[in-house]
């Protein structure tokens, strides 16, 4: 029987020829994602069990982006404590304020996401990274610390779960209504503790940025990781970005590997996907819900906070106004940096939106676009539990950011393909 | 002996046990005093130590924050029992040496203030105030392990 690239990944940092669904293994860590509100408890952790070392700091990556810029004084005193120990074991990469951004957005921005590596991260979209054929998963505070000071970490090797993308797809349609889809197939735990491997031929017309949408929200689907094979587009996106280490081994699935499931989707009868509330697995077409008013347009996150986002959310904002509040919110310093010297800014400032500095904020409710009760809000990140932006009365939909800006000019749900 | 507290609901996720708008924090005592806040806003002032929550499938999805492990038993919940677990959540639970249940049974035969004896290592859950058992698979060895050493960083201290 042959593996799937995730048990070829996991054999690797194992040590071992072979594993197969199911086996415990100590894997070895590759890179380590730390931010400001898992990675403060785990630094306490170590210090309080008088375990003061880093097992490299060269494979530890450092952003504050949930709470940043600080919200109030005590995430200033998680930004505190982040910093005092990034600079105390002189953690190479950490991207200070001025240059942090979206976890997620940033560490494939900066080249530190390798196909074939084991990335674990303190932050559950950490699954995004699996984009680029590596083994990317979301952990908690304990295991950041044991990573942190070991460099491994044991994980039971996930069963895998195919999904096959055919067609092409439409004028309109991007691959966030891909995943939407998805979940709203299989549900919010139809992937619990699998690997979802994504393949087909409308994953050659995806940029990485897009297929990044797509693992980011394997998490959504209860998966311990996504992971999409490596082809050109991937190896041209490495050759634009690694920096320091460049090189890398290249996994495959072997014909013969087993898979769980197999589920076929034909992306060229997709519609735009909105996911009502409270599951992500919430998803209809937008002709469904088309018409339902919003309070707030919501265009960030790592989801969909990207370059390419904001360029689509602007073709459409281009020469028109916004009916409701409209945040825009560049994942990365050198996003926003780049929609700026694009014209984009100006673009979304004509239209009446927000412009804001990179960070999760509103996404997860911490600050910079909170919804008030009875609030609905139409949003490209990537959960809409009960009060996920702000009051437990407020709604939030979950769209494309194509969807999310044309939304925002009626104030209504509306298809976007009305404004292509 | 723990009380139950019933929750008929699938999904319960991270946001819900603990709110976002709080994790300004990592103090267990602050976060206990907002646990389940926004599926229950009664839920602190109703829990007990020893106590324990009955849930549905995927207990604990959504995002990575330990803090959700924390405010469970900074709240005094001993364990959770549910039908399954959102796997982040799970291993959050054993990393912190906190006991979990998965039972497919449990819920349709707990109701809310039940008083239930349970023994962790057997598997047997006692309903003292139904007088109904109600067997389950313990955890795997190699989480006990992890449990009984007191957690991760414990667990791997003591590896060396």
């Amino acid at each position: 029987m042959g593996m799937t690239i995730t048990e070829k990944i996991l054999a690797k940092a194992a040590g071992k020829d072979t594993v197969k669904a199911g086996d415990l293994v100590d894997a070895n860590i590759d890179v380590v994602m730390c931010h400001d509100v898992t990675t403060p408890p785990a630094i306490t952790m170590l210090a309080e069990k008088g375990i003061e070392k880093v097992f490299d700091p060269e494979k530890i990556v450092v952003t504050p982006d949930h709470f940043q810029p600080a919200k109030d004084i005590k995430s200033a005193e998680l930004h505190k404590r982040l910093d005092t120990w990034a600079k105390k074991h002189k953690i190479k990469y950490y991207y200070k304020i001025g240059k942090a951004g979206v976890c997620h957005a940033l560490l494939p921005e900066q080249g530190h996401i390798r196909p074939g590596e084991v990335i674990v991260g303190g932050d559950s979209h950490t699954c995004t990274y699996g984009a680029f054929a590596a083994f990317s998963t979301g952990i908690g505070s304990t295991d950041t610390a044991a990573a942190i000071a070991t460099g491994q970490l044991w994980f039971k090797v996930p069963a895998s779960m195919k999904f096959v993308l055919n067609g092409s797809l439409g004028h309109g349609v991007y691959s966030k209504d891909v995943i939407l889809a998805v979940i709203a197939r299989i549900g919010t735990d139809g992937a619990l503790y699998r690997a979802m491997e994504f393949v087909g031929p409308a994953l050659s017309e995806m940029s990485m940025e897009a297929r990044m949408t797509i693992t980011n929200m394997a998490i959504e689907a209860g998966a311990k990781s996504g992971i999409i094979g490596f082809d050109d587009i991937t190896k041209q996106y490495l050759d634009e970005h690694l920096k320091d280490k460049k090189d890398y081994t290249v996994f495959k699935s072997d014909s013969d590997a087993e898979y769980i499931t197999t589920e076929e989707f034909d992306c060229s009868k997709l519609e735009p996907m909105v996911a009502l509330p409270h599951l992500p697995s919430g998803g209809v077409p937008v002709g469904e819900c088309a018409g339902m008013e919003m309070d707030q347009s919501y265009i960030g996150s790592c989801t969909n906070g990207r370059i390419e986002d904001l360029r689509i959310a602007a073709k459409i904002l281009e020469g028109k106004q916004v009916a409701i509040r409209t945040l825009i919110v560049a994942a990365t310093p050198e996003i926003w940096k780049r929609s700026k010297d694009e014209g984009l800014f100006d673009i979304f400032y004509d239209a009446g939106c927000v412009i804001s500095a990179p960070t999760c904020g509103a996404c997860l409710g911490g600050f910079m676009g909170i919804l008030a009760s009875g609030e609905k809000c139409i949003s490209t990140t990537n959960r809409n539990f009960v009060g996920r932006m702000g009051d437990p009365k407020s709604e939030v939909y979950l769209a494309s950011p194509a969807t999310a800006a044309a939304s925002a000019i009626t104030g209504k749900i509306t298809d976007p393909r009305n404004y292509l | 002996m723990s009380k139950a507290h019933v929750y008929k609901r699938d999904h319960i996720n991270t946001d819900e046990i603990i709110p976002a708008r709080y994790l300004n924090t990592d103090n267990e005592k602050e976060l206990a005093a907002h646990c389940m806040e926004d599926l229950d806003n009664d839920f602190v002032k109703k829990v007990q130590p020893d106590d324990c929550i009955v849930a549905g499938d995927d207990f604990g999805c959504g995002s990575s924050r330990e803090h959700a492990v924390w405010a469970l038993r900074g709240a005094g919940v001993k364990t959770v029992i549910a039908k399954t677990f959102a796997r982040i959540f799970y291993r959050n639970a054993i990393n912190n040496g906190f006991y979990l249940i998965e039972s497919d049974d449990a819920l349709g035969k707990i109701k809310d203030g039940d008083e239930l004896d349970i023994d962790f290592k057997s598997g047997l859950i006692k309903n003292t105030t139904s007088g109904i058992d109600i067997t389950f698979n313990p955890l795997p060895d190699f989480a006990l392990d992890i449990i009984n050493d007191g957690g991760l960083l414990e667990h791997i201290t003591k590896k060396g």
